[in-house]
């Protein structure tokens, strides 16, 4: 399913200076917006891809966007402390993973990812930078060349991790019983 | 499907430990929109004048606006409502932070309450999940503190918390919730809540605010955030800085006090000091605000940045907003390093910062004329701010004199006698206000400040400008741009205003046109209150993002309704009617209406009387200030004038 490809494409760059934000979470509103169905039809921060940190009384705020699901817990966590405030390695880590309920849908617990707010035509920017007026959030569109591996796409993202889950079979039974109901 | 409302209140009765979840009427949205609407069509059907503030029927409400929690900017409210213990009429305060669109996402738009826990209690609402918990781990704690130790002990650090601290639970009546960066202080909603036993109320959801035409919705969004950069570059000339921007007004992010320290007075709402705002002040006051504030910050949903994270070296870290930096600066006759550390502890505590400042500058002031002796203060200390600090932790633990000063001055006045009364000068319907004394009566003022059903003018006045511009050029370049009107004679008459002869206060505007402006004005603010907007970006500010004319779209666009301009007029009336109804069958009357004896030195009786006259004939109401039958059938609230006709208040 994964293949390596070698290509000049544009990299989308979302830049994240926690010095400026001012923790008003519009990031996260208009994300849960965006990927609405339809578009824009209904918020909820729970389903925002973009997650902001925040601990009033430490002045962290940390605005987080959704990477990838992992299927496992990391073995260890590391603790950092910078400027004399104290993290977690999981108060960096973008992933969607079984130790905690960030970035899963909170209705299906399907993982999310930031999808750049994939639409078309393109937008000019993801709607968190263009919801951001504090300017915490800036984009960037770099042209580079790389070894990319091409990731599923998101549907595929979800039944995998629905396969892990429950296993192939109750998958296929379920996708089968549902394609005929829906018939 | 509902649309922008989420369809539900939770009813929590404290006394039998009881917990609904409650289907609303749709039909209640359509003429009372919701937020304080809704609420006040609850405390009007359910809290009748004989249900006093402590009484376990007494309700207190905690409410989202109809638009919270969708993408709409900076409406993020949380509207408040019961009966004030200070002037046993309706107390509603509102606060912004993240709690009204956290309930929503948690599926309800309101949490109502009644009874009384004999235990403190905490109730923690996690979508379909509302647990009733102990909190006697938490009795004594500061709100900010509470906060913390509440999200650890749920494991959650997204939750919400709005919680009363030690002056809530003693009753204070001029106690506050607190919810992080934001708090509902006027009215001693607090002081309810404690009765109750109710220490926070700790909410998360995670479901979804559907929008009826989101396209639509949308775009109306970005409008208006598009004004709001086009109003940051472009501030109104001719007025002070405070007021040439939008918010609530950025009291962090402005360091220029120039007109609130020259024209607001000092102590005990008694001396203007009009050169005190010296380079050297300026210099030292910025200096003291860029040490202690570590980051500028805005509610859920804002770009506007009103609030601040403050630390002081030695204590902890608390965050503040609006006028509160300079209430006790100034009742202290202080600087602004002593305002920033003690509202720190005022905010653990949980008080109103206008009443509380006031209550203890009018205590001095009593000490200094010898009605309150050294017998009432043992050992208080002999330095202001001192003293400052002895008298707030009197009040919140009412011990000794602070039990009666934790009344608030009207009731301390009242109890202290020997001339006390002289001294709580400064209030309306026993509520404390804004530290103002002025020259000239002003007559939008003079109506704002006798009829607000609220008593606290920053929630009356807003969008006609204070005074007149000082130039015919500056009035053109003024109007030039003002779309918000709702009526291009709006324009007319600032055009015409003038600061002397014939066209100035008190004689123009004219007790007509009065009744107009104060009309314009209190209708964006009973709007604002039942969308759950912040008024700092709508009813508040010049020239707004939010306006009649694009309101009816808002709403909408988000709900699905049919509304246009002369139906939300028609809807903010009916809200700012059922309220003044509640309160005239609480005992409200004519009376009750006049501001601060001493609030201007120039007074004129009669033009005083035709104002009021005017004012009352212009809203639908008698000259008692009581609405009449015709009016409330127009606005299809008969029930309200059989039950005032039962009770013989209208006739």
């Amino acid at each position: 399913m994964v293949e390596d490809v070698i290509e000049k494409k544009t990299v989308k760059v979302i830049k994240v200076d926690v010095d400026k934000c001012i923790g008003c979470r519009a990031c996260e509103l208009v994300c849960s917006a965006f990927h609405a169905e339809p578009k824009y039809s209904s918020t909820n921060p729970a389903k925002a891809r973009i997650r902001l940190i925040m601990d009033e009384f430490n002045d962290i705020y940390i605005p987080l966007y959704a990477g990838e699901y992992t299927d496992a817990e990391c073995n260890g966590r590391n603790v950092y402390t910078i400027d004399g405030k104290t993290y977690d390695e999981c108060t960096f880590c973008r992933a969607s993973c079984p130790s905690r309920d960030f970035f899963k849908d909170p209705d299906s617990g399907l993982p999310l990812k930031c999808d750049m707010c994939l639409d078309d035509p393109p937008l000019e920017e993801p709607l968190c930078v263009q919801a951001c007026r504090c300017d915490a959030l800036t984009y960037e569109e770099v042209e580079q060349e790389e070894e990319k591996e091409e990731s599923p796409d998101e549907m595929e993202t979800g039944l995998q991790s629905l396969v892990k889950k429950h296993g192939t079979k109750k998958v296929m039974e379920s996708l089968a019983r549902i394609s005929k109901e829906a018939d | 499907m509902r649309y922008a409302e989420t369809g539900y209140n939770l009813e929590i009765d404290l006394t039998r430990k009881n917990i609904e979840k409650v289907a609303t009427d749709p039909r209640d949205t359509e003429l009372y929109l919701g937020g304080l609407g809704t609420s006040a069509k609850v405390l009007w059907d359910r809290v009748t004048p004989e249900i006093k503030p402590f009484s376990e029927e007494n309700l207190l409400i905690f409410s989202a606006g109809l638009l919270c929690g969708t993408p709409a900017v900076g409406c993020n409210r949380t509207i408040v409502s019961t009966i004030s213990p200070q002037t046993e009429l309706m107390a509603y305060s509102m606060m912004g932070g993240f709690f009204a669109p956290e309930l929503k996402y948690a599926g309800y738009d309101k949490v109502i309450i009644r009874g009384k826990s004999k235990k403190l209690v905490y109730l923690w609402i996690h979508n379909d999940k509302v647990e009733i918990r102990d909190a006697s781990h938490l009795k004594g704690k500061g709100t900010v503190e509470t906060a913390e130790l509440i999200k650890k002990e749920i494991n959650d650090p997204k939750a919400h918390v709005a919680a009363i601290g030690l002056a809530g639970e003693n009753k204070v009546y001029y106690a506050s919730v607190e919810q992080g960066r934001s708090s509902a202080s006027r009215g001693g909603i607090g002081a309810v809540m404690g009765d109750k036993g109710l220490k926070a109320i700790v909410v998360r959801g995670k479901k979804d605010i559907n929008i009826a035409r989101p396209g639509e919705y949308i775009e109306l969004c970005d409008e208006v955030l598009n004004y709001i950069k086009f109003r940051e570059e472009n501030p109104i000339q001719g007025v002070p800085p405070i007021l040439a921007g939008l918010g609530s007004p950025q009291e962090m992010k402005i360091h220029d006090e120039k007109w609130h320290t020259e024209n607001f007075t000092w102590g005990n709402a008694r001396e203007r000091r009009k050169d005190f705002w010296t380079e050297e002040v300026a210099a030292k006051w910025s200096e003291s605000m860029d040490k202690v504030q570590t980051r500028l910050l805005s509610c859920y949903n804002c770009p506007m940045q009103c609030g601040a994270s403050i630390n002081v070296p030695g204590i902890s870290t608390y965050m503040m907003k609006c006028y509160s930096k300079l209430t006790y600066t100034m009742a202290a006759f202080s600087d602004l390093d002593f305002g920033f550390k003690i509202v720190q502890r005022a905010t653990e505590y949980g008080v109103d910062g206008f009443t509380t400042p006031q209550v203890m500058a009018f205590a001095l002031e009593l000490y200094e004329a010898g009605i309150l002796t050294d017998k009432d203060m043992p050992g208080m200390p002999s330095d202001s701010e001192g003293r400052f600090y002895w008298l707030l932790d009197k009040i919140v633990n009412r011990e000794g004199i602070g039990d009666i000063l934790a009344n608030g001055t009207y009731w301390a006045a009242k109890k202290i006698g020997n001339g006390a009364q002289a001294y709580a000068h400064n209030n309306i319907k026993k509520h404390e206000q804004l530290p103002l004394k002025l020259g000239m009566l002003h007559p939008l003022y003079f109506v704002m400040y006798c009829t607000g059903e609220k008593m606290n003018i920053t929630q009356i006045e807003g969008n006609f400008p204070q005074s007149p511009f000082a130039t015919q050029e500056d009035k053109e370049a003024f109007v030039k741009d003002w779309f918000q009107v709702p009526d291009d004679k709006f324009k007319q008459y600032l055009l015409d205003w003038e600061m002397r002869g014939e066209k100035s206060i008190p004689n123009y505007p004219t007790p007509q046109m009065t009744s107009e402006i104060v009309d314009w004005q209190e209708r964006m603010h009973y709007i604002d209150d039942s969308l759950g907007m912040c008024a700092g970006l709508s009813s508040f500010p010049l020239k707004p993002p939010y306006h009649m004319h694009n309101y009816p779209k808002f709403i909408s666009a988000a709900t699905g309704m049919d509304m246009d301009e002369d139906k939300l007029t028609q809807a903010a009336r009916r809200n700012r009617t059922l309220i003044r109804a509640f309160n005239i069958r609480r005992g409200m009357s004519r009376k009750d209406e006049k501001p601060p004896e001493d609030h201007w030195r120039k007074r004129f009786p009669e033009l005083e009387k035709e104002l009021l006259d005017t004012y009352y004939a212009f809203r639908g109401w008698n000259e008692d200030g009581v609405p009449t039958k015709e009016y409330l059938h127009e606005l299809d609230m008969d029930y309200v004038s059989q039950d005032l006709e039962q009770r013989g208040l209208l006739k």
